[in-house]
């Protein structure tokens, strides 16, 4: 059965199942975020919408988005929960993100986590002085270069500005980088509002203030939207140190202040997450000339064609050679994993709900293990990232956007240099090589195939007791719920304790985690007593 | 015991009728709590003869959790207890949270327990409710009267009404009633005719209605109230009167707020206009 699965599957006759235990309000609004994809017209899909209250839902808040997300990986700035202890403890360390110092004087904060720990008296009364008190402290401790005030809730509501007393602290330590960030869970309808409040804070405090670099290589690239889950951008690092690359800044895994400050003097920056990330490769290509395409490390086919790229890009002879021998290097251990998962893995089927770029990206990889992915969707994606960066100006603005702000660059007057001309960037255009754009995940679905935002709890069960994939994929909050159903999942936020999944050797790893579990038989075994053993019956002696 | 809350518009002079009402109840020989709800602290100076009184979050603030009663509530006129809240300095922290926190904290550390042997508390709110903490005094199990100051002036009344769709949604929920509008005179035309009108409209009574005089001014610079400063002048008699009134009360009602038209209706028809 597993040779054909998904062509047994009617997956058209979903929509109209799983809308009808909705009051006819909720059923209308949810069925504008369900669709039945057609790569070939890309039906509109609406996305980036008011959660409906109680649905449950899988998307996170602001806060979760620019601290726990874009800022949270990055190395040597301290980030400093302004809040009760609760969002600084439960953001921390949960998506794996790792570091690696390259000697013993560099610092390392990922261990820690930095919080006011506001208590009522401080609700009451304020809570500014508690915050500058924390800031003396790590600053007394740790002596960092760069400390990042992130705002709760609470504080968005008590008025506490965050803004001020960075400016303040800067005063008392000139030497320390001390910024703060707007981004009270509430601002937004998820996670994805932090993303560009986290965006707009890097490019304000950060990005350009450091201009002399010593360059390793002649070809220099930011990696944008990789945060080194499971060790990701560790993976990506050695490649590109392999084909002779230098990664200016990767954003923001492992990454470091000085990463931040020089990224204005890379030539290409990839975009690997385009949701949480493309308003800082917007402003870098606007400021200062750099281009930007989007790259994908994650599958071994995408890793070759995102190395291709970025050699098309450099039109350097020596460079295409290298990179083409690391591939043909790099592809005789991927191909004999493949052969050996594939085998298995064959004709199963899959279902990702996670972030705004995963759910795409991981399409790849189950690909080359030959399984389909039959419906996908985002927690946090907008239009553009599912139908493609041509709708932004058709995508209406409401309310709960206009909360976030929107900060307008210009051209840097004495450091904005086109890396190409126009000439060149035509040519390479007409070569496939595309800027400054993201066609979005509709594009890469089969037709037919179903695609849902901000998936809901109800919808979840019942894409699983109609379809029952062989692998689901999405995050903690879904996982025992899934698996109790006798599904085994594959948490993406974090991989679960796997990883590293991008590159060629993170590719080999996916391979193997996925053929362990997705051609396993224990969850076969999930059934209750009462569902597999006879029992009992008896009646009434009297009626 | 009657759990009382006075609310009203900024400045319409709350505190100062609440403490002389209050000093009327404690001459009957109630036994009376005040707790003022106002940052500023000073719902009680009248009957401590001056701002003598810590506030409960100060206190709590400065010494943890480890507070006593006896700490934040001291004795004023005729053996009053008195409490003041307090709250941030204008413009920080929530005041609104600050209120809740305090009346949370009062009632663990047993301030309306039966061996106080309260007849009455007061709470001496400050101007209208703008959010939830402020609302606190007429939630459920709080306070379960509302007397509303009010005067003849436009905003006044206004006030007086947003107040009472606080009561009103709290009212249908809860225990809390309206007990009626206090009208603290000033010298509009017309004002006593239209202030029973208004709470006619409502659904309530005025209880009373005091006469502007300068006495009052008097006594609280000397920081007491008129029946402490004054106990034979004539507005003395007026806050014993509506401290009876008070005590004597049987109406309570949940109030129909009015429509801003009717409001507007209601000046015009008692001679703003004229």
């Amino acid at each position: 059965m597993d040779k054909n699965k998904k062509e047994t599957l009617d997956l058209s006759k979903f929509k109209e199942e799983v809308l009808a235990i909705y009051p006819p309000k909720i059923a209308k609004k949810r069925g504008k975020s369900i669709l039945l994809n057609d790569p070939d017209t890309i039906p509109e899909i609406q996305a980036n919408v008011r959660t409906i209250p109680g649905i449950i839902t899988q998307r996170g808040c602001t806060y979760a988005g620019c601290k726990g997300v874009v800022l949270g990986p990055t190395r040597d700035i301290i980030n400093i929960t302004h809040g009760p202890i609760g969002c600084g403890f439960y953001s921390w360390l949960t998506r794996r993100n790792q570091t690696r110092t390259t000697s013993d004087d560099q610092e390392n904060f990922i261990p820690y986590t930095f919080s006011t720990d506001m208590q009522d008296s401080n609700i009451v009364f304020g809570g500014e002085e508690k915050l500058k008190a924390a800031i003396r402290e790590a600053i007394e401790l740790f002596n960092p270069k760069g400390i990042a005030i992130f705002s709760t809730c609470p504080v968005g509501l008590i008025g506490d500005d965050v803004h001020r007393v960075s400016r303040q602290m800067v005063e008392e330590y000139p030497d320390v980088n001390i910024f703060g960030f707007s981004c009270e869970g509430y601002r937004g309808v998820s996670q994805s509002a932090g993303h560009h409040i986290a965006n707009n804070g890097l490019f304000k405090h950060l990005i350009g203030r450091k201009d002399d670099v010593t360059p390793t290589s002649k070809f220099r690239v930011n990696v944008l939207g990789e945060y080194n889950i499971g060790g990701d951008a560790f993976a990506i690092d050695s490649l590109f140190e392999k084909c002779g690359i230098e990664i200016v800044s990767t954003m923001s895994g492992n990454s470091t202040l000085e990463n931040f400050e020089t990224a204005h003097t890379a030539d290409l920056s990839l975009v690997m997450c385009h949701r949480s990330i493309n308003y800082v490769a917007e402003m870098l290509e606007t400021s200062f000339g750099i281009p930007w395409t989007k790259g994908n490390f994650i599958g071994a086919d995408a890793t070759a064609k995102t190395m291709r790229k970025v050699g098309e890009y450099f039109g350097d002879a020596e460079l295409s050679a290298q990179i083409e021998k690391v591939i043909a290097e790099e592809m005789i251990a991927v191909k004999a994993a493949a052969d050996k998962a594939t085998a298995k893995t064959t004709g199963k089927t899959t279902m990702i709900f996670v972030g705004g770029s995963r759910a795409h990206h991981y399409q790849e990889l189950f690909s080359e293990l030959g399984m389909t992915t039959i419906t996908a969707g985002y927690e946090f994606g907008h239009r553009d990232d599912y139908e493609g960066r041509r709708v932004i100006p058709t995508i209406k603005i409401d309310a709960d956007s206009r909360n976030i702000e929107e900060i307008t660059v210009t051209q840097d007057a004495t450091r904005f240099k086109p890396r190409k001309t126009e000439e060149e960037l035509e040519k390479l255009k007409a070569g496939g090589l595309e800027f400054n754009n993201y066609d979005g995940l509709m594009k890469d679905m089969e037709k037919g195939t179903l695609v849902i935002d901000d998936l809901s709890h109800h919808e979840m069960e019942k894409l699983i007791e109609l379809y029952k994939p062989d692998v689901f994929c999405a995050g903690i909050k879904e996982k025992y719920v899934v698996q109790k159903m006798g599904i085994p999942l594959k948490q993406l936020h974090n991989y679960d304790s796997g990883g590293p999944y991008a590159a060629f050797e993170g590719a080999i790893n996916f391979y193997k985690d996925i053929e362990m579990i997705a051609c396993s038989t224990i969850f076969k075994q999930m059934k209750a007593p009462w569902e597999s053993e006879e029992f009992v019956t008896a009646e009434y002696v009297f009626n | 015991m009657r759990k009382i809350a006075i609310y009203g518009k900024g400045g319409i002079g709350k505190s100062t009728t609440t403490q002389n009402t209050v000093a009327g109840l404690a001459e009957m020989g109630k036994k009376v709590m005040v707790v003022g709800c106002d940052p500023k602290a000073d719902s009680t100076r009248l009957l401590l003869h001056g701002l003598a009184q810590k506030t409960v979050l100060d206190t709590l603030r400065d010494e943890g959790e480890d507070i006593d009663l006896d700490d934040v509530m001291k004795p004023g006129f005729k053996d009053t207890s008195c409490v003041e809240s307090g709250g941030p300095e204008p413009g920080v922290g929530c005041a609104g949270r600050g209120i809740i926190t305090s009346i949370n904290l009062l009632e663990q550390l047993g301030a309306y327990d039966e061996d106080k042997a309260l007849d009455y508390v007061f709470y001496d709110v400050l101007g209208d409710v703008v959010c939830g903490g402020f609302a606190m005094p007429i939630r459920d199990g709080k306070a379960q009267e509302v007397y509303i100051v009010v005067s003849g002036e436009m905003m006044a009344m206004y006030a007086a009404n947003n107040i009472c769709k606080s009561i009103s949604k709290f009212g249908k929920v809860g225990t809390v009633r309206l007990g009626g509008l206090i009208c603290n005179s000033r010298k509009v035309d017309n004002e006593a005719n239209m202030i029973e009108e208004f709470a006619r409209q409502l659904g309530t009574q005025m209880i009373h209605f005091v006469p502007r005089e300068n006495m009052v001014q008097h006594a609280e610079i000397n920081r007491k109230t008129v029946i402490d400063h004054a106990p034979t002048h004539p507005q003395a008699d007026e806050y014993r009167s509506l401290a009876k009134k008070i005590n004597d009360n049987q109406m309570f009602v949940i109030p129909e707020p009015l429509e801003m038209s009717a409001l507007e209706e209601l000046l015009v028809g008692f001679g703003i206009m004229n």
